[in-house]
């Protein structure tokens, strides 16, 4: 049985093989992953054992009654340590690959655009580091990191970019930050994922990410413009 | 006998105030579950459906919720369990206190009225029952009705907490010792103590969240050295514990119910009591974090709780282990409460094991505020602590009315009822990994949710449907059921020792007990 579906074991554990991944969202989907297979045992365990018990200790006669081992102080306490120690071994090891992802999640690369993000009810508003502004529309670079710090104008709200596998809250009186990755161009969603009242579900924007010489080419263009709104401005 | 009003009202007998806190726990699940139903019609396909104003959807989001947790699971297991099941399982002939518990009952009915007012005043509070400032400061509802449903539900239950645990240290039957007790008076024990020590601490939060709104002062509000993430704090540090209160009876009866059906001794008792209650008491206030991770909390707490998160797992395998224990050997017969009670080992190790990634703080990040969470706290808090309930309803219910329900009935609403949750449940965690955000009233920006989102839909209707037949096998049984002997299921237990239902004072002599005597005491 074994046998003839080892194939089937070794593409469940083929994304596995994979060399260590460098951003949030291919590691999101690695560990997701890991965590599948290590559940997936858990719980055909523990499922089966209930099914098993539940069919072959069912009640035949009325007047029966369970006999279930009366254990000695000895089993008592080897049946608690022992799956204790299990389940301690399974969670360290669940919160070290979380550690080493959580630092990926955390230490945004050196090489990147950072953007800052103002949320309000019911908008998110970008500032480039040249001082151009775009609301909820943000374009980038494919193949560049990308890091934006959050705070927040009125209530708390949650940037979320599914499809990069990150969320971070924003929040007035303090900045937050996150960081995704657009390996390749095309539009992203971003969604506000903290309840933040009426319009909450419709508190959505794009992230944009261009072939990295289309962005040079319109960044440089809205930075004219913006000089040149200045310019214009009376006293500016 | 005769029915008085004025019997029940002024009554401080605990199994009628047991009684009356079931009664308000259902009329709050009843309407709660009213709110799902309308939110459910809401959603079944994008775009506004039912309403067009988002506010009407939030009000009843809000209202599921508070009423789901503060209505009717908290007061159904510390209310309604406790008040029925301690007294005679311990063999007492009440609790400590009684009138104090006639006033704790009377205050959590204030709380059920305030938070009825909802669909009375023009404007009711949408604020979730996170009620996270600055919104719920900001918003034109009104907090305040928040602010004093916790309050009073609070209040009521740090009552019942002192009149619990003195009634357990200073009332049990001569002779019985403490590890002769129910596995569920231990969950009771652990669950009060978790509510003194965490329930003030959410009456600070919410009184801060009104003083703010209502009175200026600046707790929250960072343009005046306030900070919007001490409510988040505050808050979980009661929130989570308080998972635990409702996750500790809704366990303890789900041992004591398999273990009555199964005609077994609780496999290893000694660690189901002081490694799995004691180990989930002991890590309750250190894993409040989790519900923090996306909200720029310092990363040596976020990494620091995210350990003590997944450790849970620990005492809640030892539970489960015992549990499962208790069925090896066993002789199990599968009456309706044991339905229920085996179904909860199924909803709890899905919705156990569909937690870990939420404690895992990377993963968290991602899934965090979709739809994957409520897909898990539905099954591992609201699923499997609301059939735990039910479950003891129909376990107690020979011994609460002195009939029998209907065992087709019975069978026929658990089978509805089990399916609906998971058409519902399921695919709504499914609905998370693709990125739906909670708490949407809309959801056009994700069309790929669109067939899941009708799915469900027609999920709670099953769901209804079994809703509707547990409703009617309680009214027929109450009204036409069979008379029920005092012991019909064979229970060793010592509430199984008195007459159906018990006279005032519970037993004409309060049995003794031998040394060798036990709740689970079956077999040689």
């Amino acid at each position: 049985m074994l046998r003839r579906f080892w194939w089937l074991l070794c593409l469940w554990c083929a994304p596995l093989q994979a060399a260590e991944p460098s951003d949030p969202a291919r590691g999101w989907d690695r560990l997701w992953h890991e965590y599948l297979i290590d559940v997936g045992i858990i719980f055909v365990v523990f499922a089966a054992l209930g099914a098993y018990f539940m069919l072959r200790y069912r009640r035949r006669l009325p007047d029966e009654v369970g006999d279930g081992p009366k254990l000695t102080p000895l089993a008592c306490v080897a049946w608690a340590v022992i799956p204790a120690f299990v389940f301690i071994a399974d969670d360290f090891y669940l919160a070290a690959r979380s550690w080493q992802l959580w630092n990926v999640y955390r230490d945004v690369p050196a090489d990147r655009l950072e953007v800052k993000l103002e949320s309000a009810a019911w908008r998110w508003d970008f500032t480039y580091p040249n001082g151009v502004q775009v609301t909820n529309e943000l374009r980038v670079p494919a193949g560049k990191p990308v890091m934006l710090r959050m705070t927040s104008a009125d209530y708390v709200h949650s940037f979320y970019l599914p499809d990069f596998r990150v969320k971070e809250d924003s929040m007035p009186g303090r900045v937050t930050y996150l960081w995704f990755y657009p390996r390749n161009p095309g539009e992203y969603l971003a969604t506000c994922a903290e309840f933040c009242g009426m319009m909450h579900s419709k508190m959505t924007g794009k992230v944009i990410a261009m072939p990295p010489g289309d962005f040079a080419a319109w960044y440089a263009e809205e930075e004219k413009k913006l000089a040149e709104a200045k310019a214009k401005k009376p006293g500016g | 006998m005769a029915f008085s009003l004025k019997e029940w009202v002024f009554t401080t007998d605990h199994k009628r105030i047991g009684v009356l806190y079931l009664i308000g726990a259902l009329a709050a699940f009843a309407v709660a579950g009213i709110m799902a139903m309308l939110m459910r019609i809401e959603l079944h396909s994008p775009g506004p459906d039912l309403t067009s104003n988002p506010n009407d959807y939030n009000v009843w989001l809000y209202f599921h919720g508070a009423a789901m947790i503060l209505g009717f699971q908290i007061p159904a297991l510390l209310g309604y369990l406790a008040n029925y099941c301690v007294p005679l399982m311990i063999g007492a002939r009440d609790v400590a206190f009684p009138r104090l518990n006639a006033f704790s009952v009377w205050l959590f009915f204030g709380g059920i009225v305030m938070a009825l007012l909802t669909f009375v005043v023009p404007d009711p509070p949408d604020i979730m029952w996170t009620g996270y400032p600055p919104y719920s400061i900001k918003t034109a509802g009104n907090t305040a009705f928040y602010t004093f449903t916790v309050l009073l539900i609070g209040f009521s239950s740090i009552l019942g907490g002192i009149n619990f645990l003195t009634t357990v240290v200073y009332l049990r039957a001569p002779g019985l010792g403490w590890n002769q007790l129910n596995i569920f008076v231990w969950s009771i024990v652990a669950a009060f103590v978790i509510q003194l020590i965490f329930v003030p601490v959410l009456g600070v939060a919410v009184t801060m969240l009104s003083l703010d709104k209502y009175l200026g002062t600046h707790f929250f509000n960072p343009a005046n050295g306030g900070d919007v993430l001490i409510y988040q704090n505050l808050f979980w540090f009661y929130s989570h514990p308080a998972v635990y209160v409702i996750l500790l009876p809704f366990i303890g009866i789900t041992f004591d119910i398999i273990a009555t059906f199964a005609r077994n001794r609780v496999f290893n008792y000694k660690a189901a009591v002081y490694g799995g209650i004691g180990g989930v008491l002991l890590l309750s206030g250190e894993v409040w974090v989790h519900h923090l991770y996306t909200a720029g909390m310092p990363d040596w707490l976020r990494l620091g709780q995210m350990v003590s998160t997944l450790l849970i797992s620990v005492p809640v395998g030892l539970l489960m282990i015992s549990l499962l224990g208790t069925l090896y050997r066993g002789s199990i017969s599968f009456r309706t409460p044991n339905l229920y009670a085996l179904a909860v080992n199924f909803t709890f190790l899905i919705g156990g094991l569909t937690g870990i990634p939420l404690a895992m703080a990377p993963l968290d990040l991602n899934l965090s505020d979709t739809y994957f969470i409520p897909g898990h706290f539905h099954y591992v808090m609201a699923v499997s602590g609301t059939f735990a309930i039910f479950g003891a309803i129909y376990y107690l219910f020979p011994k609460m009315t002195g009939r029998m329900y209907s065992e087709v009935l019975g069978w026929t609403g658990f089978i509805l009822t089990f399916i609906g949750i998971n058409l519902v449940f399921f695919p709504m965690m499914i609905a998370g990994l693709y990125g739906m955000p909670r708490r949407y009233f809309d959801y056009e920006q994700f069309p790929q949710v669109a067939g899941l989102q009708l799915f469900m839909s027609l999920g709670s209707v099953v769901i209804l449907l079994g809703a509707i037949v547990i409703l009617w096998s309680w009214i027929h049984g109450l009204l036409k059921g069979a008379k029920a002997p005092d012991n019909p299921w064979g229970s060793k237990s010592l509430e199984w020792t008195t007459q159906s239902p018990p006279p005032p004072g519970n037993w004409v002599e309060v049995p003794k007990l031998s040394p060798d005597w036990g709740p689970y005491a079956y077999g040689k």
